[in-house]
């Protein structure tokens, strides 16, 4: 199964956000979106989401366009987990989490087994009670994913869920991510920490200036002259001894 | 204590308002009186059982309209206020007090509406490009302070003091001397829009996590925004077009409830209908039990009995509702 972009452009606010851009996302792997601010990752993103429609171009699931999809079959199929974490009312986490069963219309029964299973996968359930506002940062984005994975999508599309966590719970997000892969879901992720997308990405799609500009494995993808010309970034490569080679940034392209 | 039984306490309690509006006035009438030959049952049917009707009907607009507003823009400050279709509506009433337009009470609810027609028109217009809630705001502050203007200009402009009067009587809002006559008018609109209203539940629980994600639940936000337009601008449209100006139970009645009934915006939807039909009836007893010849205002009561509530919420629950 594959999630496509096919030659997308997307206009915002009469500027160009994305121009021709081509990805396909595949079922039970990792993808790992980056690029620079404003490079585009998170109209990409959207666009696949079904959240924006393109100006040109087709966002498809196995050849299909979503645009022809009822919403609630989309939502079904692809679930969105959005950067801010923003939950408007002081709600219980599980009241939270039962959002993600909105577009189901199903029993109540399965309702209640799918929010319990959601928030087991993500170790949730001791807060279950806690209302949002009263939980820590790390505790605040297990909840939130385990709201997109109570909606048992086929495609998790998450956007820098990492920002604001600490190394330890980025780790513990990120292994959470790769179960759900591990499980066949098709996840898409944005990303700003090189280090964690060469860690965690099975493939990469790599942005800049509204157009994909290199896409593949990681060791493909995340050279030294890649970083340099998406990021404006020196790096040095390190072995992390598992064969993978970690970019950290050494400075601003050329000052060295 | 389940949420079936809690709702069944809050329609208990509305109910037994309900009774004590039929009771309650310069004349009290006791339980007795209802029976048998009393010949003060025609101050019950002709007076109160109307007046007691059309408080639960404007109550329940206006508590509902405050939860749908609140849950859509995602701000406990919102209440029907803010998009404008109150005032518009007052506009269209004072307009036609004084400019004598519409003569009688049928030409004032029908002026009445169309101002309210007018701001959802409007608004809808206005939002339609922008499909976010900001926007809607914005365009509904606007529009209140413009409706405002208009209703001060026209109240200096009146050509007598008796229109001033009446127009002023009028904006201050008020049960007093309503009849079958206002309830039959005002019924279809205010249960058209309360129908519509009620459907809003799942798209405001989307809601809560930000534009994006429910649109990512599949919720369709632009018929979202039609259905708090008409829902709204048709229930306290009618509603402000037969009693005039009534604040505060739209502001105040969900954040009464939201300890009891939680703060998910569908929760809120029946039990804020019925919080608003309960703390009208009540206030609008307290207006007519209150000592003196005349009545005291509809809008002074609801506030004398919402505030010390909503304070003593404020006291205890902190921001702990709205973190």
């Amino acid at each position: 199964m594959a999630l496509t972009l096919d030659r997308v452009t997307l206009d915002l606010g009469g500027r160009r956000v994305l121009t021709d851009a081509s990805a396909a996302f595949a079922a039970g792997r990792i993808t790992v979106i980056l690029g620079a601010n404003g490079a585009g990752k998170t109209s990409l993103l959207r666009a696949a989401a079904g959240l924006i429609a393109p100006s040109a171009g087709k966002v498809a699931i196995d050849g299909r366009a979503i645009a022809t999809m009822r919403r609630d079959e989309r939502a079904r199929s692809i679930g969105y987990l959005p950067q801010s974490g923003d939950v408007a009312w002081n709600m219980p986490a599980r009241d939270v989490v039962a959002l993600g069963r909105l577009p189901h219309h199903a029993s109540a029964a399965d309702d209640i087994a799918a929010v319990l299973a959601a928030m087991a996968a993500t170790d949730s359930e001791q807060f279950a009670e806690r209302r949002v506002g009263e939980l820590s940062g790390g505790e605040r984005a297990r909840v939130l994913l385990a709201r997109v994975l109570a909606g048992e999508p086929q495609w998790l599309l998450a956007d820098e869920p990492l920002a604001s966590l600490d190394p330890a719970h980025q780790f513990d997000l990120l292994e959470r991510l790769r179960g759900q892969a591990a499980r066949g879901v098709g996840v898409v992720v944005v990303l700003h920490d090189l280090v964690q997308a060469a860690r965690v990405a099975d493939e990469i799609v790599m942005l800049r200036n509204g157009r994909v500009f290199a896409s593949g494995p990681p060791e493909e993808v995340l050279t030294q002259q890649h970083l340099r010309d998406a990021f404006g970034v020196d790096v040095l490569l390190f072995p992390d001894g598992e064969g993978r080679m970690l970019p950290v940034p050494a400075g601003r392209a050329g000052s060295a | 204590m389940n949420r079936a039984l809690r709702l069944g306490l809050l329609v208990l309690l509305t109910a037994a308002l309900f009774a004590l509006s039929l009771m309650a006035g310069k004349q009290w009438i006791p339980l007795d009186a209802w029976f048998g030959h009393d010949p003060r049952w025609a101050i019950i049917a002709e007076l109160r059982i109307p007046r007691a009707v059309l408080g639960v009907l404007l109550g329940a607009a206006l508590g509902l309209s405050g939860a749908v507003l609140q849950g859509y823009l995602r701000n406990p400050l919102a209440d029907p206020t803010v998009i404008g279709v109150s005032s518009c509506a007052a506009l269209g009433a004072v307009a036609s007090i004084v400019l004598g337009f519409g003569a009688g009470w049928l030409g004032q609810f029908g002026w009445a509406m169309a101002g309210a027609g007018g701001a959802m028109a409007l608004l809808a217009m206005l939002t339609a490009r922008a499909q976010t809630p900001v926007v809607f705001v914005l365009a509904g502050t606007v529009l209140a302070s413009l409706a405002g203007a208009l209703t001060a200009f026209l109240i200096s402009i009146a050509p007598n003091p008796y229109a001033i009067a009446e127009a002023i009587d009028w904006l201050m809002g008020a049960l007093t001397d309503r009849g079958p006559d206002d309830v039959v008018m005002a019924a279809p609109f205010i249960g058209a829009g309360v129908l519509v209203m009620l459907f809003t539940g799942p798209g405001l629980d989307a809601l809560a996590l930000g534009e994006d994600a429910a649109r990512s639940l599949g919720a369709n936000l632009g018929r979202l925004r039609w259905q708090v337009v008409i829902g709204t601008g048709l229930a306290v449209g009618a509603g402000v077009a037969v009693t005039g100006v009534v604040g505060f139970v739209g502001l105040v009645v969900p954040h009464l409830l939201r300890p009891v009934f939680g703060a998910k915006p569908s929760a809120l939807l029946v039990p804020s209908a019925l919080g608003g039909a309960a703390l009208t009836l009540a206030a609008d007893s307290l207006c007519r039990l209150a000592p003196g010849a005349g009545e005291v205002r509809l809008g002074v009561a609801m506030a004398l009995i919402g505030a010390p509530f909503f304070l003593a919420l404020l006291f205890r629950e902190g921001a702990r509702q709205w973190r």
